[in-house]
């Protein structure tokens, strides 16, 4: 697939990607997905999205090719590629942040690698595609485990990883009461999460009723939905006996649709780097003292954050993106024990060729869509 | 209650949570929790104090003033070029990161950059297909009215907004054009009369 402009995206015949770098591996993509943050690149937010990129972080495939510096591959391995794209060996690869790697992204120095996801983070084709470039083959990606089911396994790329990450950074102790924003993938997984970390009482807030009945099914979680209430802030207070809850996460990331001059201002106009509504009220919900935890995706230009309600609160701040590659062992554990069971909240499998519909599917959330897998080669 | 010391009180115990719901607790312990992100010497997957080979440089690559050289490794899709590539060259070139005019000269390259391959489409075999690539069409095949109402969806609310946004600027725009003319082509006839008397 390729960016078209705002909105557009079409099916097209690419160069077939070549080794650029002795460590670079070409793998040929058996299942994408399409992400919410994709959504950020389709609708022109995220600054140097360039007409004629193929999108894509979340991809496992079979290697194609291998560059002369690669070791640990072989053409023929089925292997899962983790969305950051990391050196291993730089200043931040060292102390385990490979999503802040310093080696790979020469656009800019605040974000990482990230595959199909504009030149803000590095330029880099991405896997909704049948062939992609994979730098760093002997760093990043890893071979398929048997027993593991390949729609998992593609849940692993991102946002599995980023949800338990999203549960991580919130520091839960046994019986916080923690409240997610967003009933998306990652906010379903982080919900999940939250509870293997012994949270006493997951809470999700959404206004897809379709996600929040998955977020009950799925996540055991008690929901509510915002368009219901006036004010959602008051009414999560009402529900943590008025002191707010330990631990508020977000889930969702700009392009949050909240009030009448949050959906004007940023959903539309563009004139925030996003609408911060989720982070506000993750800001305003959570108990003085209490830890916000965010991992949606938030582009480099300035949003309106709620700073000093944060400073008076006393809350920690914890915030990344999700260093993938580290969550993967203890994430093979819960899969293999069935705590988990990632795919389950995929509900849509689109052949390449109809990616445009797709796209249009997911990000005007029709027909109770969660997580759409994207399949090259289904024809 | 937070107008008293104790902690509200919890609908289900930790046991019954255990029993309710797969791996509860599996993570609780926090010293064992893998990855937390914080400094941790020592974790990197390569060799340490490597400096990878270099990536060969096909075109001046454009890259952030904060960095001190191009990044060993970096990606190749779409090259700059046209009006859009010389904005998004002198963004790279003048502005760090930390400058909203960084991104704004960005985000006003990629508007350009559309306009300008939207353009070019018309002179290919493949121009530009405003249905097919926005793939509206998935509003008859996907439900596109009953996923929508009566789901109390708070987007929807304000949807009908969507239209006088997007068309408003162009509306504006064409009002302002219009106001010119009228005026330019009313003086003229004005300033007539005057030499006349
Ligand atoms: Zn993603
Ligand atoms: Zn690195």
């Amino acid at each position: 697939m390729v960016y078209r402009g705002p909105y557009k995206v079409r099916v097209e015949e690419k160069d077939m990607p070549v080794i650029e770098h002795p460590g670079d591996a070409i793998v040929r993509v058996e299942l994408a997905s399409i992400c919410g943050s994709d959504l950020h690149l389709y609708h022109g937010m995220m600054p140097d999205t360039r007409v004629g990129m193929t999108f894509g972080h979340e991809f496992i495939g079979v290697v194609e090719e291998v560059g002369p510096g690669v070791r640990n591959l072989q053409r023929g391995d089925r292997v899962m590629v983790p969305f950051n794209i990391f050196c291993g060996t730089c200043w931040f690869c060292a102390r385990g942040l490979y999503a802040n790697c310093h080696n790979v992204n020469p656009n800019a120095t605040a974000v990482g690698g990230i595959y199909g996801y504009s030149h803000t983070c590095g330029g880099y084709d991405g896997g909704q595609a049948e062939f992609v470039r994979v730098p760093f083959a002997d760093v990043g990606p890893v071979v398929i485990p048997n027993w593991m089911d390949e729609e998992d396994a593609v849940m692993l790329t991102d946002a599995l990883a980023t949800g338990y990450f999203g549960a991580q950074l919130g520091d839960i102790v046994e019986n916080d009461v923690v409240v997610v924003f967003g009933a998306g993938p990652v906010g379903l997984y982080a919900a999940k999460s939250a509870w293997l970390m012994g949270a006493g009482r997951v809470i999700v807030i959404d206004h897809l009723e379709y996600r929040l009945e998955k977020a009950r099914a799925f996540a055991h979680a008690e929901t509510y939905n915002f368009a219901e209430y006036d004010d959602i802030v008051v009414h999560m207070k009402k529900v943590t006996d008025h002191l707010g809850a330990d631990v508020a996460i977000d889930a969702v990331g700009a392009e949050a649709d909240g009030n009448f001059i949050q959906h004007v201002t940023a959903a539309k106009l563009k004139l925030q780097g996003g609408s911060p509504v989720a982070l506000n009220w993750a800001i305003d919900s959570v108990r003085k003292g209490g830890t916000v935890s965010v991992m949606g995706a938030y582009g480099p230009m300035f949003s309106a954050v709620k700073f000093g309600d944060a400073m008076n609160k006393g809350l920690t701040l914890r915030m990344n993106q999700c260093h993938v590659k580290r969550q993967w062992p203890r994430l093979f554990e819960h899969i293999r024990a069935g705590y988990l069971k990632p795919s389950e909240i995929i509900t849509h499998r689109i052949p390449l060729e109809h990616i445009a519909e797709g796209y249009h599917m997911f990000s005007a959330k029709l027909d109770g869509c969660i997580k759409p897998l994207v399949v090259p080669n289904a024809g | 209650m937070p107008y008293t010391p104790e902690r509200p009180a919890l609908t289900e115990s930790s046991e019954q949570l255990r029993a309710r719901i797969p791996g509860w607790g599996a993570d609780l312990n926090r010293e064992d929790r893998p990855s937390v992100p914080k400094l941790d010497r020592g974790e990197g997957t390569g060799v340490p104090g490597e400096f990878p080979e270099r990536q060969p440089e096909k075109w001046p690559r454009e890259r952030s003033i904060e960095h001190k050289f191009l990044t060993p490794v970096f990606g190749t899709s779409c090259p700059p070029h046209g009006l859009s590539g010389a904005l998004r060259k002198y963004s790279y070139r003048k502005y760090s990161e930390g400058r909203a005019a960084h991104w704004l000269l960005l985000l006003g390259a990629d508007r350009v950059d559309a306009w300008e391959q939207h353009l070019r489409s018309f002179l290919t075999l493949r121009p530009d297909n405003p249905i097919t690539e926005t793939g509206v069409l998935s509003e008859f095949t996907r439900h596109g009215i009953s996923s929508r109402f009566g789901k109390k969806r708070a987007d929807v609310k304000h949807q009908w907004l969507d239209p006088f946004i997007v068309a408003g600027p162009w509306l504006l725009m064409a009002a302002l054009v219009w106001s010119v003319v009228r005026k330019a082509s009313r003086s003229r006839p004005a300033r007539r009369t005057e030499l006349a008397n």
